[in-house]
């Protein structure tokens, strides 16, 4: 490849073409590898293609702006955590952590993910085509007009929106790897008392953590679904099927999915815990 | 050592174990350099303090006869040891476990093999099958024998462990020149007992092996159920009263290895409450019986024996765990990243749920595949 070699003040040295650099991770150590995305960053660099990454750490943690990553292989824990800002494509799965306190941006997994996706997260989006772990969306937050929204094309495990507080989580069942598991488990937005979690068809009252309530969704809901459902389906147009294993494109993908009913799931009290530890009344 | 004046020179130690293993379920041969590589993938999962791995089908030649691994303080420690295993077996093969120099490997113990068959007359105390007493042999060494532990003591198989990365461990034990049709590795990150060479994971008893990442918080119920039961605990590390519990469950008492994994990792009491009422007493019956058997704590756990391997997560997954095919393989790990180190074309990748086993056994042997 020819172009600029850029060098940090450590010596570590990418390679680019103009805005663009492409780096192997073969073999390259997490802390070096996370060095040599930080050097092109600092020259300016706004999108990054790594390649052959096989369980590197960290990878766009902390990072601001409007950065482009695109990642191929299987990215380490804590994917994006603690970034502002920059969108990541994943083109294999990933692993557990991701969007750990992310803080704005947004992850797209073309692929299924680990535990705790999108742990305490407080902006941005994350979009994962397949199924995620358990825990996932664990202590959510939002404020104001900084809203997480997490939207799932497969499954998850236990925990799903454990203590959340804010924000949104959208599960869709669809795209799964696991035929006969559930759509969730149990302790479902267990210590949950804040934001809302929409499933693509229901599950039994059971499943449900305490003080929460399951509703049929109105037409806000719907808007804010057929927002983010779209958005889904254009990120994975052509690799989804909306019916049996079809490829669909991005309308009928988004019509597809909302023909089914949703729910969803939030405290059916403002503070559920608020009279736990300290009486307030 | 002084903790830093302010936080922001902390390093935050990242570590939490992890666990490797690839089973080739027509008995071709892995090389050792496969699960090497794969534990390199998860260095960080591990800090230095713990290294191993557990290797089937590496003593063809010798598959008749039990392989002990001793770890002996010094030379005297280990003649104390063969001079107790010639009163109860027959020495067929006794050497040094190969090994190489390795700079980071400190103080190793001096590590030997026997390979045994216990004594056509053996003692009028010896009561039980020949399994019973070759864990009887085991057992008192462990705890009357000073300055000597057998690490691994199957047929056609062998546990390599120690302190040190496990790839420093590898280089050590020279397992880059082995070839295993089943491999587990471990790296090792200790949290509540000491980084030692005994404490390094696979946990072994007769064929069974157990690498963990985790921790059994029920460590003590555990161990004074097994001691009970005539296992003695003395490899001050939780993992070792899995290996002993899925001796005593399996092999003494005739559990499957599904029975075994519902006795470690129950349904909760309102699953149980919603089942069937045959299913919910026989759930009931089995938490009655085996209740001090339970493991409470996370734990992702490979627990490998001459039919097979099985991979569990405790009941609400507090440690990741990711299972794999290709063909006849199968691996399952810590991190699906290590996977596709060794292998970038996977056939089908998931996370099994809670609680519930993936159990794979060999192919039977001369049929079709």
């Amino acid at each position: 490849m020819s172009g600029d070699v850029m060098c940090d003040e450590k010596g570590f040295c990418v390679q680019r073409e103009g805005e663009r650099c492409v780096i192997d991770a073969t073999g390259v150590y997490y802390r070096q590898l996370n060095e040599q995305i930080r050097a092109a960053l600092e020259h300016g660099v706004t999108d990054i293609e790594v390649v052959q990454v096989r369980g590197q750490r960290y990878i766009a943690t902390a990072v601001e702006g409007d950065v482009h990553f695109t990642v191929r292989g299987v990215p380490g824990q804590d994917l994006g955590a603690f970034m502002r800002g920059p969108t990541i494509h994943v083109y294999g799965n990933a692993q557990d952590g991701v969007g750990n306190t992310m803080d704005g941006g947004r992850i797209v997994i073309h692929g299924m993910a680990g535990d705790v996706l999108g742990y305490a997260m407080r902006d941005g989006r994350i979009l994962v085509r397949g199924d995620v772990g358990y825990r996932v969306g664990i202590h959510m937050k939002a404020y104001m007009d900084r809203v997480p929204v997490i939207v799932v094309g497969g499954k998850a495990g236990d925990f799903l929106g454990e203590y959340m507080a804010g924000g949104a989580i959208i599960l869709l069942g669809m795209h799964s790897g696991m035929a006969d598991a559930p759509i969730t488990g149990r302790n479902l937005g267990t210590g949950m008392h804040g934001g809302v979690i929409y499933l693509r068809g229901r599950v039994p009252e059971y499943q449900l953590g305490p003080g929460l309530a399951m509703e049929p969704v109105d037409e806000a809901d719907m808007d804010f679904l057929r927002g983010h459902v779209a958005d889904f389906a254009a990120e994975f147009a052509g690799e989804f099927g909306a019916v049996g294993d079809e490829p669909a494109d991005a309308a009928t993908l988004t019509d597809a999915i909302l023909s089914e009913p949703f729910v969803k799931i939030r405290p059916f009290s403002h503070r559920p815990y608020g009279n736990m530890y300290v009486g307030t009344n | 050592m002084q903790a830093p004046r302010d936080f922001w020179h902390f390093e935050k130690d990242i570590s939490g174990c992890g666990v490797f293993g690839v089973i080739d379920r027509a008995r071709r041969l892995i090389p050792g350099s496969e699960p090497i590589a794969a534990m390199c993938t998860m260095h960080d999962r591990g800090n230095g303090l713990g290294g191993g791995f557990a290797a089937y089908g590496i003593y063809p030649d010798r598959a008749d006869w039990y392989a002990f691994h001793l770890m002996c303080d010094d030379r005297d420690a280990l003649e104390r040891a063969e001079g107790v295993i010639k009163q109860f077996h027959d020495i067929r093969h006794s050497e040094p476990i190969p090994t190489r120099k390795v700079a980071s490997v400190k103080n190793p113990p001096v590590v030997w093999r026997f390979f045994v068959t216990p004594k056509a007359n053996r003692p009028a105390w010896a009561t039980g099958d020949e399994a019973d007493y070759m864990v009887g042999t085991v057992m008192h060494i462990n705890t009357k024998v000073p300055g000597v532990f057998v690490f691994s003591s199957g047929k056609d198989m062998g546990a390599f462990k120690g302190v040190g990365f496990p790839e420093d461990i590898a280089d050590f034990f020279r397992l880059d020149e082995y070839h295993a049709h089943m491999w587990t590795g471990h790296n090792r990150f200790p949290t509540n007992t000491p980084g030692w060479w005994g404490g390094a994971h696979p946990f072994t008893l007769l064929d069974w092996a157990i690498v963990h990442n985790g921790e059994i918080s029920s460590y003590g119920i555990n161990k004074r159920y097994l001691c009970q039961h005539g296992y003695e605990c003395t490899l001050m590390t939780d993992t070792e009263v899995v290996a002993y519990l899925i001796d005593l469950l399996i092999r003494k008492h005739g559990l499957t290895k599904r029975e075994a994994s519902w006795v470690f990792a129950p349904p909760f009491w309102d699953e149980v409450d919603r089942m069937p009422e045959a299913e919910r007493e026989a759930f009931k019956a089995l938490r009655m019986v085996y209740g001090s058997a339970l493991l409470n704590g996370p734990f992702a756990i490979l627990v490998t024996d001459s039919n097979g391997m099985m991979g569990l997560n405790d009941r609400v997954k507090l440690r990741p765990l990711v299972v794999a095919e290709k063909g006849d393989r199968v691996f399952m790990s810590s991190e699906e990243s290590s996977i596709r180190e060794v292998c970038r074309d996977l056939d089908r990748v998931w996370a099994p749920k809670a609680g519930q086993p993936v159990t794979v056994d060999y192919l039977p042997q001369g049929g079709a595949a």
